[in-house]
């Protein structure tokens, strides 16, 4: 069994959380977990858990990671022209690696990158992918439900998937001779030390091999190409805040965040908003919680006149705590809220924030 | 420059999903369609591409008959005509449904012209497999970049730059045309239909494909090919929906700490049990 590494000399938390899922399924088929790494790019994302080139002494590092996290070979993917990042680059490298290898199945992280990678990959070597998957095992032979559907080699998997943004679960069937999954950050608990397996037996302690592994790209290859990167300051972020104020159609314009971004500032919050609020030009799209927008998970999540439409709730949901503004009672967002305040945000919102000048004093 | 918007016929309901008896869909009885706001994103930028540097927008609709709504939206904002794959009411694989719109577009280029730019959205919304864009780029041999929010063709030199953001900052790349994206919301703030754009949608021809795939148990699979003339020949691919179900939600009781300004005391008393004030 094949899994995807992202890092950037870390191993990412998505990849260690895939490395978790993959490490179960291949206890249970008998089977030992290798680890995929591009090592030949030189333009490692530095703020960012990526795929890309690390340093020798980092590479080392990964290495003895990847070995306690149970991992018993490293294919390390190395090319002149993988330096920089191309989705077809990377798929096709992907793709060839699993001609050769002939895994059983090939897992990564349910992120934009780990998804794009997993796509290209499953497009050049003509085989089906369930992505952002919350579980994934290997279905028994003799499963009458598992009806032969990619001829003969198919090996049967049940898995459920994740729809709609959070809001549907889809229990589906795979058949195929290479299974390709990624799973859907949140689904598991990481693992961070799998030296053992699920017995609590000691794994055979076999040094990790490292198997240097390089594609082939004719000159006619069509690729895109990275010409420009550029990194954001890390400010208070909406994907990372702490606090989140956020506000829908129930703010009534542009000018009603004036409270909300007064709120933020006093929190050291960030304003998110809902996609009424986008499309009317309130706000930017980048402020857009949701599920065509950011999923946030901060302490507190403050919902000023938002309904709580199930696309905007699959955004907030990973809140620890949700206070709800809202003059309808029976709004969905206040039902499901930890806390809610019945009122107008144009009353309610300015009353805090005087509050919290008047504590100050 | 010739432009193909894929878009995807989907529920809108902002409610949470009700199920299907035999928990095969999502109940849409009582529902209204749309596309997804990326694609609608999509949409929208094919317009202005084709305002900007000539040519026209064609919408590809994969589904069943009623995705026509869809298409007819698509015209209502400006995009020239609507391209609908008919394969009934049950929804696809993504690798079928890729099958199905690369065999639309083939034929679509040989009657009339190639396409320079092929959008579709990052994701569907409903089923969200990250793919099928994917997918029809490399059967077409199409460079295909997804997550962007920005587009710029340069016509003479024939390529584009497309931008994303991504956990860290900003990437761009660059591609040479004919090529494929899939965008996200963002890109732009799609424009409502004009009730010109309306009439003219209402009046609109669609052109009509079929994609079938071969019947149940009768093939092996993604070999398969249905040999009907008039069809595009598809095979299914290697994953199946077995059920829908929803997930378990931990209902919290929700604590009402009263109406209008006068709460505020108390939300200030939990802002400062959290450490945030
Ligand atoms: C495929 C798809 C994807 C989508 N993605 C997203 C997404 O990412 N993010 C997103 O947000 N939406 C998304 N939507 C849209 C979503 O379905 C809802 O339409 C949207 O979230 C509603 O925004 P809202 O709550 O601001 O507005 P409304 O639903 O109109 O709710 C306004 C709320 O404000 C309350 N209110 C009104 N006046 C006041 C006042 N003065 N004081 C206090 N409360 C007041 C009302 O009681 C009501 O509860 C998506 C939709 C689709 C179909
Ligand atoms: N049935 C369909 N008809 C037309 N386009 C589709 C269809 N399904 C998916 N697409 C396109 O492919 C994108 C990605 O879909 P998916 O791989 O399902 O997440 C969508 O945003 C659409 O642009």
């Amino acid at each position: 069994m094949l899994v995807l590494i992202e890092h950037n000399g870390e191993v990412a938390a998505s990849s260690l959380e895939a490395l978790t899922v993959a490490r179960a399924i291949a206890d249970d088929l008998g089977e030992p977990v290798e680890a995929v790494v591009f090592t030949a790019g030189t333009d490692a994302d530095p703020s960012g858990p990526t795929l890309g080139g690390v340093s020798a002494a980092e590479e080392e590092a990964l290495r003895s990671r990847l070995e306690r996290l149970g991992v018993s070979a490293i294919h390390s993917v190395a090319h002149p022209e993988l330096a920089t990042y191309s989705p077809e680059r990377w798929g096709e490298s992907l793709a060839q690696l699993i001609r050769r290898v002939e895994p059983s199945a090939v897992v990564a992280a349910g992120t934009d990158r780990g998804n794009e990678i997993m796509a290209q990959a499953a497009a050049r070597a003509d085989l089906p992918l369930a992505t952002n998957c919350s579980a994934v095992a290997s279905a028994p032979p003799d499963d009458p439900g598992a009806t032969s559907q990619n001829g003969a080699g198919a090996q049967h998997w049940r898995l459920t998937r994740v729809r709609q943004g959070g809001m549907l679960l889809e229990d589906a069937e795979l058949a195929a001779p290479v299974a390709l999954a990624t799973i859907v950050p949140g689904s598991a608990e990481p693992n961070d030390d799998a030296t053992h397996d699920s017995s609590g037996a000691a794994r055979a302690g076999q040094p990790m091999a490292v198997e240097v592994f390089e594609p082939r790209f004719d000159d006619a290859f069509v690729a895109s190409r990275l010409v420009e990167r550029t990194t954001r300051d890390a400010g208070v972020s909406l994907a990372t805040a702490r606090v989140v104020v956020s506000g829908g159609r129930g703010v009534g314009s542009a000018d009603g965040f004036a409270s909300l971004e007064e709120l933020a500032k006093l929190t050291a919050g960030a304003v998110g908003c809902s996609r009424v609020v986008t499309n009317n030009g309130w706000r930017p799209h980048s402020d857009q919680v949701g599920q065509t927008g950011t999923k946030v998970n901060p302490d507190l999540y403050i919902a000023c006149g938002i309904s709580g439409a199930t696309q905007h709730w699959v955004g907030c949901m990973g809140a620890k705590a949700i206070l709800a503004i809202n003059t309808d009672a029976d709004a969905p967002m206040v039902d499901r809220a930890t806390y809610a305040v019945i009122g107008d945000v144009a009353d309610v919102v300015p009353a805090i924030v005087d509050e919290i000048h008047r504590r100050a004093h | 420059m010739e432009v193909l918007v894929c878009v995807k016929r989907v529920p809108a309901s902002g409610g949470t999903p009700q199920l299907t008896d035999d928990g095969q869909r999502v109940d849409t009885r009582n529902l209204a369609f749309t596309v997804g706001p990326h694609e609608e994103c999509a949409v929208e930028e094919a317009i202005r591409l084709v305002a900007e540097h000539g040519g026209a927008v064609t919408v590809l609709s994969v589904g069943p008959a009623e995705a026509d709504e869809q298409l007819r939206y698509a015209i209502s904002m400006g995009a020239d005509r609507g391209v609908l794959v008919e394969t009934g009411a049950d929804e696809l694989d993504p690798q079928a449904t890729a099958a199905a719109i690369t065999g639309a577009v083939r034929r679509l280029e040989a009657e009339r012209a190639p396409f320079d730019l092929i959008l579709f959205g990052n994701e569907s919304p409903d089923a969200g497999n990250y793919q099928v864009g994917v997918r029809v780029a490399c059967a077409l041999g199409l460079p295909i970049v997804g997550g962007i929010k920005g587009i710029d063709i340069d016509d003479g030199a024939r390529h584009a730059r497309l931008r994303r953001d991504v956990p860290a900052g900003v990437e761009v790349y660059e591609v040479s045309l004919p090529a494929a994206a899939a965008v996200k919301e963002g890109l732009n703030l799609p424009r409502y239909p004009s009730m010109r754009g309306r009439l003219r949608a209402r009046k609109a021809e669609l052109d009509e494909l079929s994609a079938r795939l071969p019947d149940a148990g009768a093939g092996t699979g993604a070999g398969d090919i249905d040999t009907v003339p008039s069809e595009i020949a598809i095979g299914r691919g290697g994953l199946r929906k077995m059920r829908l179900r929803q997930p378990e939600e931990k209902r919290t009781e929700t604590v009402v700490l009263g109406r209008g300004p006068e709460a505020a005391p108390a939300i200030v008393d939990i802002l400062e049990e959290l450490d945030m004030v």
